[in-house]
């Protein structure tokens, strides 16, 4: 196991980039802890991919390094680097048992029998599949097939790291609950420094420690989940993360207010003087549809029953603008007009988060 | 304008997939079939589009028997999860193919064309080719393909798969708008409650090779009729547990005992299977008349906002939604609490004998 270090690393498939947009991965310099749960995350064409091939050996970066440990592995090919793959669609070897499978990767490097044999064993347990080890992969389910899959990339207990391509996307929902839960188990247990390239914030930020926002080959945020959902650094990432995204309102910031098109906005905080184009950013979890006469007034479009809530989606002034209102409580009848809980709001300078001064309270 | 399935069965070399399905679709309505893979999603398509023929049973379109009929006779569009676009043709082209086909004159597929894209917001991409657009652009050509020449019966077979999360999302708003235009009946198979949910119409469950249940979207989910319709439509799982009835008593799990009230209170004496969402699992004591139960965690996964809580109650693996962040050690003992009203009850075979008071509230 290995701390990850991305030193000045870039990339561009063009032999002489020109310009910001011919760099697929932009410079970037991260360090990521040995035995950490990272999740790239990030719409397609976003980098990670590229990031993930550049880590696996499969892509030489344009510039930079990247170490494991204190090693420059820069330049060592994928079978140099000892590390696990496991990719989107299930790698097995149909002519095999489940239990050769499994042992495929230590036998390859020649460990002892008794231990491969405890080994799979113990592999086994975690990924449910005991009662079917001598059982030839051929005829098993895709599910099956990849739950093999991710047990072989971590039956080894002496890698690097371990690195996710999408593993979940052709799993059924429910069983994607099965398999994520044991994965988060299995990070517990053993403790590998494991990648996981995802477009799904849920199996992202259900499976990470460390969330990395990757926007345009650009890292915009590297956070908990927490973080991610409650001061979202980049305006990316509030529209990302989240179901729906964040809503932003194009405002003029004034102290410890926001002016939406004349109507003031209490901040939960105090901020400086802003230049450049100023927006706020409330998720729809904190806002709440009211007749109240101190709201901004909307015009609801929709209601979705989403089952255990409800989105509703209005629009202020032009803007869109979801809520989600909870399971059975009525959406009102009369004016309608949003609240929004002021220590939720966020405020940002040409799409990034804006520090404030100090809590509006100290401020008054 | 309708289209009826009555006795539809489908065998391959013995196996069944589908049994027999009796089905009717009203004009201007959006279906879902909601199942997992394997359950029989694509192949009912199959034979409500005349693709394959059924091996008993009839398919009716219009009250007209159609069953055999080629698909070619029939008016009738599909879209596949893969994105099928013809590379060579431009986007304008790809769109405008159908009617070409049909032999429609060409001002009024232009017209078409423009009116179908305008519609799915691509219409800036019309001179361009299907591979120098995004996934999602993608998509939305081959559903124009589908859309364009106004057919009686548009399929879509998870549509939106192949798609990035937030394209999804996007795309999922505009469907039910698209289909409000156009009139047709729309058949639309996923694997995933929310999907579901957020198209609204009714909704067919799927279990091997099984309608459990047909009916207004949020009707079945909330009145599910059966414990396999409940667990169809719901993500992450429903949860169970035993529940015996003995004159007013209701003995949940080992210990936990309640008043039984409402339609409870009318149950005969016996053992039942208790059921209850996650998000409906509480860490708090929040009403009277909860009940309590001692769970072992085994994980938590924070989405930010929430947590879901995996936990270990006797033999049963239950899950919980619950808001907040709730960093809780692994192999700890808790209390989890669940208000009596949010609890269906289901006969052993698994029919719904009670369903939740709140479901039924509303």
């Amino acid at each position: 196991m290995a701390q990850i270090t991305l030193e000045n690393l870039a990339h561009s498939y063009l032999s002489q980039p020109k310009n910001d947009d011919d760099w697929a991965l932009k410079e970037m310099t991260h360090t990521w802890s040995d035995g950490g749960a990272y999740a790239l995350l990030g719409a397609s064409g976003c980098g990670k991919s590229t990031l993930l091939n550049i880590i696996s050996g499969l892509l030489r970066p344009s510039q930079g390094r990247v170490l494991f440990g204190d090693t420059d592995v820069t330049d060592a090919p994928t079978a140099e680097r000892n590390i696990a793959q496991v990719f989107q669609f299930p790698v097995v070897y149909d002519t095999m048992t489940v239990r050769e499978n499994l042992a495929f990767p230590l036998k390859n490097r020649g460990a002892d029998a008794a231990y491969i044999a405890n080994r799979v064993q113990e592999i086994a347990a975690m990924i449910d599949m005991q009662d079917v080890l001598d059982r030839k992969a051929r005829g098993l389910t895709a599910d099956a097939k990849q739950k093999i899959s991710l047990g072989r990339g971590m039956v080894r207990e002496d890698v690097n790291a371990i690195l996710f391509d999408e593993p979940l996307t052709v799993i059924d929902p429910h069983m994607k609950w099965e398999l994520r839960t044991q994965l988060k188990s299995l990070h517990r247990e053993f403790g590998h420094t494991m990648i996981y390239v995802t477009h799904d914030q849920t199996e992202a930020l259900t499976f990470a420690d460390k969330v990395v926002v990757m926007h345009e080959g650009r890292v915009v945020q590297m956070g908990t989940p927490e973080e991610l959902f409650e001061r979202p650094e980049h305006t990316f990432v509030g529209y990302f993360i989240g179901s729906p995204g964040m809503n932003l309102l194009d405002a003029r910031i004034d102290g410890n207010r926001a002016l939406v098109d004349g109507v003031p906005i209490p901040l939960g905080a105090h901020y400086p003087a802003l230049k450049g184009r100023t927006q706020i950013g409330i998720r729809p979890e904190f806002v709440t549809i009211t007749d109240r006469a101190d709201g901004l007034p909307v015009t609801v479009q929709r209601v979705e029953d989403v089952g255990r809530h409800r989105i509703v989606r209005a629009t202020a002034m032009g803007h869109t603008l979801n809520a989600i209102a909870p399971e059975g409580r009525e959406i009102t009848a009369g004016q309608p007009r949003a609240i929004f809980d002021p220590a939720h709001v966020n405020v940002y300078a040409d799409d990034w988060r804006v520090t404030p001064a100090e809590t509006a309270g100290k401020a008054a | 304008m309708t289209l009826e399935l009555k006795g539809v069965t489908k065998s391959v070399t013995g196996r069944v997939h589908i049994h027999p399905t009796d089905l009717t679709l009203q004009k201007g309505t959006m279906n879902v079939l909601l199942g997992p893979t394997l359950a029989g999603k694509t192949t009912l398509m199959r034979l409500m589009a005349g693709l394959d023929v059924p091996n008993a049973g009839r398919v009716f379109w219009h009250g007209k028997d159609v069953t055999g009929h080629r698909v070619q006779d029939r008016n009738v569009s599909m879209v596949y999860q893969q994105f099928i676009n013809y590379p060579s043709m431009t986007v304008f082209d790809n769109i405008a193919s159908p009617l070409r086909l049909m032999g429609k004159p060409k001002a009024e597929i232009a017209a078409a064309v423009e009116r179908t894209a305008a519609m799915l917001q691509i219409s800036s991409m019309l001179k361009r080719k299907p591979l120098e657009l995004s996934g999602g652009q993608q998509q939305r050509c081959a559903l124009a393909r589908a859309l364009v020449k106004e057919a009686g019966l548009v399929l879509l077979d998870e549509p939106l798969a192949n798609l990035d999360y937030k394209l999804r999302e996007e795309l999922r708003i505009e469907i039910p708008k698209i289909f409000e235009e156009s009139g047709a009946i729309f058949v639309y198979a996923t694997t995933e409650p929310e999907e579901a949910l957020l198209l609204g119409g009714n909704t067919a469950t799927l279990w091997e090779g099984r309608i459990t249940q047909f009916g207004p979207t949020p009707d079945v989910y909330r009145q599910p009729v059966d414990a396999t319709t409940a667990r169809v439509f719901s993500d992450p799982p429903m949860n169970f547990l035993d529940v015996t009835k003995s004159g007013n008593n209701l003995r949940f799990g080992d210990n936990q005992t309640a008043h039984a009230t409402g339609k409870l209170a009318s149950l005969a004496d016996g053992r039942y299977r208790a059921g209850f969402r996650p998000n409906h699992l509480e860490l708090r004591h929040h009403t009277d008349n909860a009940l309590e139960f001692r769970c072992r965690l085994a994980v938590t996964e924070i989405t930010g906002s929430e947590t879901f809580v995996h936990l270990h109650h006797g033999p049963d693996r239950w899950v919980g939604l619950v808001h907040g962040i709730h960093n809780i050690a692994p192999g700890a003992e808790l209390a989890v609490y669940l208000d009596l009203a949010h609890v269906y009850v289901f006969a052993e075979d698994g029919a719904l004998v009670a369903p939740a008071a709140y479901a039924t509230a509303a």
